[in-house]
Parts: structure tokens; sequence; C-alpha cells
């Protein structure tokens, strides 16, 4: 029985590869979950919102990289994100101003607004399409490990590797981070309070004199600014498809929804428990079963689902959640 | 003048009328309570009050401003003070948090008025740090209350503080509220307990379908056998 | 819902028919200037999409469901010929059809068992469901596995899949309808009580799901290797026998018209008729069921839920028959394009294009009103299908004044692009200011 190298298996297959995917969950259901919240409709258009995000911080990376800058060790798109974030952050207060403030102000009915929201996925989709195309862009550079398969083997004369990318280590210190200062702005802050008081009593929240406008606004930047480094983060990670970021609408929303909507720590814990569930059960448990299991043999993967199922697997915890506890695992709201 | 003066109110939310020249007047450091049966209108003559609907007809002053085309929240400038029936706290948000937002248009240091508003709720110092919406419904009401309290209001206006509390509870509310109004601020309250109102009440309305019906002292109105007939059961 | 507002539409009782006629009249000069086959392909799809807008429509318009994976139960429509028509795989069944049903009857013990669990025992029941619930998945897998192995054996290259029944294509239709309805009733019965967003993001999810299914299993329509060769249903004949009959050289030499085009638009025109049929018929049933006592509830539901519950209306089980019910039109509506393309192509059902389309479709037609989904249908394929040609166009225009490089051919590039663009304009625009749509509901 070689409990240290079924370990170090389900360390490199499974905990650091679900620990980076669920940040970067975390992240975007985090911006899902401040939208429901104080705007209190269910955002389709957030996946395209990242992906937009995503293809501008890809152009400055470009244009910086072209220009001979670079960022040492870590990855040149950590530069152009501030840019990536202002510019979607001016795209979503501009779709706010145009499109969504008119619902509010004659008071439309929540799944109005989503449907609404349907149309900007339309218009951001072809937009991100237009800027940078459809097909597949990596682009990472600067240190790929952070710790290397032949240097862990060499450390620890192991047989089974531990590779520790330098993208997964980033997404996981930047998420931590970006919701170590958002915790921060909300619980201490006076303007982060107002937003949870406008989130929990809108009517009393007017009445204490609160500006709505203001409180939109805020919320919209920050939601530009979470879904424009969730989106980086993933792309920097995998690799960067428009269409990919359509389909993580499901896990990310998925997240938000389990961890209970408009719940911003429940974004978090829901985005790591689909990030691992869905990891968990895609995963060939084979290796580890050899080397848990004396004598076993089988040509069985021992995968639960093939990873074509991964979206199957945040469905179910939705389903299950939604069916025996819709409120959320922590209490969310409903609008 | 009175310090408070919403005269001749006519209005409603939409095409009908609710308040029929419906007339409310609070002087100084004075208690007013409105009661009457369901549906007369009490609230409704309230919130006209606090401008949170439009009136067709009539004026309201305070202290000597007319203050009839503000919005609720200008009048908070001015000195008015709103506690809401329901949904009055932010249930997710401390104690304190709560009456940090209810300063949230003060722009000096508030830190006097909270204390003043511990030691007239010593429960909310206790439980300063827990969640509103896990405090009972008594707390749940001093904490509204409290709220109101931080702009340092002139006119503190409760609707229906006692609405599914205890009796207990509700005697202990009512010691509080005259405590607020002995530290000087006008009080202007519905009660649907109009008996125990209108004993520590220093003028009574009863309005009936959006009207006046009796004005008085609540002693008077306690003492009328029309009004005990009527309203207070006997 | 407050996509209905209340107000007549102007035009009164001719504005239906003026708009159906102005939808005609884009049609003819379609014809005209592209000619007839271009103009006869977009009217035959769009007639399916105005089918599928009539299912969508059912499902919002009659019950307020915002059903998000409409892609998914087009696809198990398409699914429906494959099954039915296509001829089987020799070997294929006896090598691991028996398998895959003894599998999936496993699954549904397992199930039955849980359920039973659940209703019955009180203490440990969450342990006692888990252990049921993976012995039986396990058990699941250790029958399935091996049979569909053995089923995607037979002959890779040009079958590898289970085949179908050989039966007509037109009994497929039907088939598809209910496959659609089957899965329907899977979904209503877990996701219905759920607020409407979440329904929505539910709905999303089992789209995917299903789309995932059909690329995944190869044993039941070859996956991405696609199912090709689907037999045309009675009574459109194939253009090759059609030019080889001599009744039908003669009648086209009397004409003076060239055979092989008159083939290929004859073939369109009894795609066209059939779908037309298929389209009227369902309209005049769900004309009578909107005007029926029953019709009449569900719009009472749909306007005031609460009041209706309160009066004692099984609201979730009336919403449970309008899902499957709408599901089983937009399942049938896919078993019929599958037929129109004699393939089934699983990684082309993309949720932009399947399930967003037809609801700008239906918002743009007038949500609540059947006719108003057969226009908005008609009309949004056929600006779907004209942007792709417009939009280059326009971006000539756009770009004409740049000079000549880089940017000017990143542009040009992505004028495809632009498609998705417009089409997200039109749907904010019908929203923002004419949300009742062009054929207001009633």
């Amino acid at each position: 029985m070689d409990i240290l190298n079924a370990l170090v298996a389900i360390l490199n297959y499974v905990v650091v590869p679900a620990t980076a995917y669920g940040a970067q969950l975390a992240l975007g259901a985090l911006g899902v979950t401040l939208i429901y919240g104080i705007l209190r409709f269910s955002n389709f258009a957030h996946g395209d919102t990242m992906a937009f995000g995503t293809a501008i911080t890809i152009l400055v990376t470009w244009a910086l990289q072209a220009a001979g800058l670079s960022f040492g060790p870590l990855p040149t798109a950590l530069v152009a994100l501030p840019f990536g974030i202002a510019a979607t952050a001016l795209l979503v207060l501009g779709t706010d101003r145009i499109v969504y403030a008119y619902y509010r102000k004659v008071r439309a009915a929540p799944v109005v607004l989503t449907m609404v929201s349907v149309g900007v996925m339309f218009v951001m989709n072809g937009l991100t399409r237009v800027l940078i195309g459809v097909d597949e862009i990596k682009f990472t550079d600067g240190a790929r490990f952070l710790i290397s398969a032949q240097e862990f083997k060499k450390a620890t004369g192991l047989a089974e590797p531990l590779a520790i990318r330098t993208t997964q280590a980033i997404t996981v210190i930047t998420a931590a981070i970006v919701v170590a200062a958002l915790f921060w702005f909300l619980a201490k802050t006076r303007a982060g309070k107002s937003m949870r008081a406008f989130s929990d009593n809108e009517d009393l929240a007017l009445l204490s004199g609160i500006n709505p406008n203001r409180v939109v606004a805020m919320t919209w930047i920050i939601a530009a600014a979470l879904a424009t480094i969730a989106g980086t983060l993933y792309g920097l990670d995998k690799s960067f498809k428009a269409f990919n970021y359509f389909q993580l609408l499901l896990p990310v929303f998925a997240a938000a929804i389990v961890g209970g909507l408009g719940n911003p720590l429940g974004a978090i814990a829901g985005g790591f428990i689909i990030a691992y569930s869905e990891v968990a059960v895609t995963y060939a448990w084979k290796k580890v079963a050899i080397y848990l299991i004396p004598g076993y043999q089988s040509d069985n993967l021992l995968q639960l689902l093939s990873t074509e199922y991964k979206f199957a697997v945040s469905f179910t915890i939705l389903i299950i959640v939604l069916l025996f506890k819709p409120t959320g695992l922590f209490k969310g709201k409903s609008v | 003048m009175s310090f408070l003066d919403a005269s001749s109110m006519t209005g409603g939310y939409g095409a009908a009328d609710i308040l029929h020249d419906c007339t409310l007047k609070v002087e100084k450091g004075q208690i007013a309570v409105i009661v009457g049966p369901n549906g007369a209108g009490k609230s409704t003559a309230m919130k006209a009050v606090f401008g949170m609907l439009r009136l067709r007809a009539g004026k309201v002053t305070l202290d000597g401003e007319d203050i009839t085309t503000l919005s609720p929240q200008e009048r908070v400038r001015k000195g008015m003070g709103f506690v809401p029936q329901v949904n009055n706290v932010f249930p997710t948000m401390s104690v304190e948090e709560n009456l940090e937002m209810g300063a949230f248009i003060r722009t000096d240091d508030f830190r006097d008025t909270m204390e003043q508003v511990y030691d007239l709720f010593p429960i909310l110092r206790e439980k300063r740090h827990q969640n509103a919406g896990e405090l009972s419904g008594g707390q749940r009401q001093q904490v509204a209350v409290g709220r109101a309290l931080m702009t340092k209001p002139k006119l503190l206006m409760l609707d229906e503080p006692t609405a599914g509390v205890s009796p207990i509870v509700m005697d202990e509310l009512f010691d509080r509220i005259i405590e607020v109004a002995r530290t000087g601020i006008s009080i202007l309250m519905v009660e649907q307990n109009a008996r125990q109102a209108l004993e520590i009440a220093d003028m009574g309305y009863v309005l009936v379908q959006g009207a006046n019906r009796y004005t008085d002292t609540g002693a008077a109105l306690m003492a009328d056998p029309e009004v005990r007939r009527t309203f207070l059961g006997g | 819902m407050s996509t209905r507002q209340p107000g007549a539409a102007r035009g009164g009782k001719l504005r239906a028919p003026l708009l159906f006629a102005a939808m005609a009249a884009l049609l003819l000069i379609e014809a005209f200037t592209t000619g007839w086959n271009g103009a006869l392909g977009i009217v035959n799809m769009g007639l399916i999409s105005a089918i599928l807008a009539l299912g969508v429509n059912m499902q919002w318009g009659y019950a307020g469901l915002f059903n998000t994976g409409v892609v998914g139960f087009i696809a198990l429509g398409g699914l429906g010929p494959v099954l039915v028509s296509m001829k089987p795989t020799p070997g294929a069944f006896s090598a691991g059809g028996w398998g895959i049903l003894l599998a999936f009857a496993i699954a549904l013990v397992t199930i039955a068992a849980a359920v039973w669990l659940n209703r019955h025992l009180k203490r440990m029941k969450g342990l006692a469901i888990l252990a049921v619930l993976i012995a039986g998945f396990f058990l699941y897998r250790a029958i399935f596995d091996p049979a569909v192995a053995a089923i995607q054996a037979i002959n890779p290259a040009s079958a590898g899949y289970l085949g179908g029944l050989g039966l007509p294509t037109l009994l497929s239709w039907p088939v598809g309808a209910l496959l659609a309805a089957g899965a329907a009733w899977v979904v209503g019965k877990t996701a219905l009580g759920l607020r409407s967003d979440y329904l929505a993001v539910a709905t999303l999810g089992i789209g995917e799901i299903i789309v995932a299914v059909l690329k995944n299993e190869e044993w039941l329509d070859r996956g991405v290797l696609n199912v090709t060769g689907i037999p045309r249903s009675w009574p459109v004949p194939y253009e090759v026998d059609l030019q080889a009959d001599p009744g039908f050289l003669e009648r086209v030499a009397a004409f003076g018209l060239d055979p092989v085009t008159t083939s290929t638009i004859t073939v369109k025109l009894l795609y066209g008729a059939l779908f037309a049929a298929v389209l009227l018929v369902l309209i005049w049933a769900l004309q009578l069921a909107l005007n029926s006592p029953w019709g009449r509830m569900m719009r009472a539901i749909r306007d005031n839920e609460v009041a209706a519950e309160a009066m004692g209306k099984n609201v979730t089980g009336r919403h449970l028959q309008i899902f499957i019910l709408g599901c089983a039109v937009i399942g049938l509506a896919g078993a019929m394009m599958i037929s129109l393309d004699g393939q089934m192509t699983p990684s082309s059902y993309n949720p932009l294009r399947y399930t967003f389309l037809i609801w700008v479709m239906v918002i743009v037609g007038g949500s609540g009103n059947n006719w108003g989904s057969v226009l908005g249908g008609m009309l949004i394929w056929f600006v779907w299908i004209k942007a792709e040609v417009w939009g280059p166009q326009i971006m000539h225009v756009v770009t004409a004044t740049l000079a000549d490089g880089p940017l000017k051919q990143h542009l040009v590039d992505s004028a495809p692009h632009m498609r998705l663009v417009m089409m997200g304009l039109i749907l904010l625009l019908v929203l923002r200011f004419s949300p009742r749509g062009l054929l207001p509901e009633k």
C-alpha cells in the first residue's frame, strides 16, 4: 500500500486543479451573486462579460508583449488586468444605463430582466468575437511551473509527480486577495455597508438616504472586476475560447445557487463544492486504486463520469440543493 | 402654530382617495397617537405626513416650514424620523451596523448619538454585534426605533410599533417611547392597541374612513363614553 | 409577467393578415432576386422555426415558464428519425442491446428503491439512500460499459451504433415528440416547483446535458461521427429519382424548365407543403385549447398564480402539463428538421442558435399569441439567414473609408459574428419598445 504516492496523485490530479478551478468559479459566482442580491435578477450575460473582459486583457497583453514588456516570472496578463477591468466596467455601466435602468424604473418582474440579459448576452458575445475571433488563444507567459514534475520527483524521490503551474498558484493567490479585499470592503467601509443594506432591505435603505444610483454603479463595477479577473485567471490556466465562457455560465450559477443566491460567502463555498465535485467525479481513480489496493488489476479506469459530463455534475448538485434546500447552503435571498 | 401641522390632507395611492380632509397636529415634546378601526387609514395618514404618497389637497409644515412637496429622504434631513411597521431593520446586518445605517446621511461623528441610543435601549448595547434578524420581535423593534433616532430627529413617527409583540414587551416599548419623548422629541404614533396608546398620549386622533372623528387629549378620549363604546371595548 | 401590457394593437383586425402579407412579400422578393431554391429553403426552415416558436410560446405565453434548455429537446426530437428510420446495424443489438436495456432496468430499479427508501425510512435515511445509489451505479456501469463497447466495435467506420428500427420516417416525428415529452416529464417533475430564474438555470443545465449525452453516447447516435443518410419521409422523393422519372421529365420539358433545378424546387415545395400541413394542424389544435375552459384556466393561473393556488388549482400540475406539451411540440419540430437535413449532427446543437434564437422569435412575434409565434419564427429566421449576407455588406460599407490593412481585414473577417449582435439588438429593442411583440396577445 503506497499511501504517499496515492496522496501525491490525488493532490496532483484532483486537489490542485480543483482548487484553482474552484477559485475561478468562486470569483465568477461572487459577481453573479452580487448582481442578484443588489440588482435582483439572474444575469445570463455574466459568462460573456467574463469573455469580454478577458478579451480586452489579452489584447492589452499582446500590446505589452509587442512593446517588449513583461512581468518577469509572472504572466504579463496580470499587468494588463486593470485595463481589462476598466474597459469591462465601462461596458457594463453603459449597458446598465442604456438597457437595465429602464426596467428598474418601471419595476419589471425579475424574469423580464433575465430575458433582457439574454439580449445583452448576444450582443456581448458578438462583440467579443468581433474583437478577438473564435479561435483558441493561449496567452500565458512567464515561468510555467512553480514546482515542475521533475523538480518534485528529484526532491522527494517519489514515483508520482506533483506539478503546480504558476497559473494555478496565481489563481489561488489572486482569488484570495480579491476575496479578502471584497469582504473588507463590504464589512468595514461605509460604501460597502450601504450596498449590503441596499441588498437587505431596499426600501429602508432608500429611507436612510442611501443613494441607489451609487449602489448600482458600485455593484456593476465590482461585478465587472470580478468577472474580468475570473475570466483572465481561467484563460491563463486553461486557454481562452469565447464559447467556453458561455458554458461556464452553468457551473458559475450552480455555485452561486448552491451557496445561496445573494450570499457572497455562499458563492465562494459553492464555487469550491462544484469544482471539487466536477474534478473528483470525472477523474480516473484507477491510478490511486493501484497505489491503495494491493494487487489491483483492472482495465476499468474507475472514472465515474467521462469529462464530457462535467456539467452534469454541477447540474446534479444544483438540482439536489434546490430540491432539499432551495435557499442554498448559506441562507440566500429570494427576490 | 403646532410643531407638526398636517392639515386637510386628502389623497390616496391611486385614483381613489383614502384620506378625506384629515388633520394631525403635534406640539413640541408631545406624544400624539392615531387610533381607529381597521382600514381607517391610520397608517396612510402617517405615510402622507412622511411624504410617501402624493396628496391631492392639504399641507404639511414642520417647525413652521412647508414640507408638502419634499420627498421622504428630504423630510428625514429636515428632522423627521420614521419607523415602518414591518421590514424596519436590516436583518443580515448587526445591531451596530443598523444604527450606523440609520446615521447614513450624517456627515459628523455620530458616536455620541449611538451611545445615547444604547443608554436608552440597554439590551441593544448587549447585542450590538448580533444580526438584527436573529433578535426577538421586541428587540427588533428597539433596533428599528434606535435606527430612526440616529439622525437626531425632532419628530419621530412610529407605525404600529407594538404590532405582534407580547403585552409585557408592549409595556416596555411604551416606556421607552415615553423616555424618548422626554428628551424633547415629538412623537406621532399609529397604534392598534388603542387603550394602552391613549394612556400615554398627550393628544389622540381617532380616524374613521380616512377622516377625523374625535380629536382630544388622551385622557379625555379615554373618559368619553362614545369613544369607549366604539373603540375601546367599553 | 410584464411583457404584457394593456391596450389594443394598432391596425386592429387587419394587423395579422397585413403582417403576414408583408412577410410573404419579403419571401417573394427573395425568390425573384436570389432564386426559388434559396427562398424555399428559407421557407422550410422558417416553418420549422415557427413550430419551435409555438412550442416555446406555449410554455412562456400560457404558463410563464422560462425554458432555456430548448436546444436539448430539439436534439432529442432529432434523435427520433435516427432511432426509428435508420436501418438497424446488423448484430449490434444482439451484441450489446440487451446489455444496455438491462443496465437501464437496473438504473430504474435503483432510483425506485431510493425513492421508496426516502418515503419509508426515518433514521439512517440519507446513508441508506446513498448506499443504494452507489451500489446501483456501479452495477449499472458494470453491465453498461461492456455492452456499449460491444456495440461500438461493430463496423465503427460507417456504423458503430445500434441503428434504428427501419420504419417509415413520418413515424419518427411523433416518436421525436414523445422522446422530448418523456424528458420533459422527468425535468418537470424535479424542476417545476422552482422559481422562474432557478427554472431557467435548471433548464439551461438540462439542455447542456442532453446535448452532451448525444455527443458522447456513440452507441446511440454515433456521437460526433454523425448519422447521415436518414431516409426522406413520404411523400417527398429524392431529386435524383425525380430526374430519372420519365413522367416528370416530360412535364418539365413541356414547360421548358430545367429538370435539375425543377427537381430540387419540387422537393422543397413538397417538404414545405408537408411542414405547412403539420403547422396548420398544430395551430388549429392550440387555438382550440386556448379558447377552451382548460385554456382559460391556464391563463388565469399565469396571470395570478397566488390566487389560483388559493382557489385550489393544482398550479404545479398544470405547469407540468404545459411543459410536457410544449416540449413535445419542440421535439416534433426537431424531428422534422432532421428529416429535412437528412442527417443528425449532435455537435451542431448550439444553445445560442437553438435556444436563444427561438426566444427572440417568440418575443418579437408576440408572446402568448400563436400566430405571433409563427410570424416571429418566419421573420427572425429570415433575418438570421439574410444577416449572413447583410453583415459583410454593411461591414464593407463601414470599412470603405478605412485604409487597407490588418484592422480593416479583421473587421471584415468578423462580419459573420455581427449576426449575433444584430439578434441581441433586435431582442433588446423589442423588449424595450414593443414588449408585446408584433402580434400581441388578445
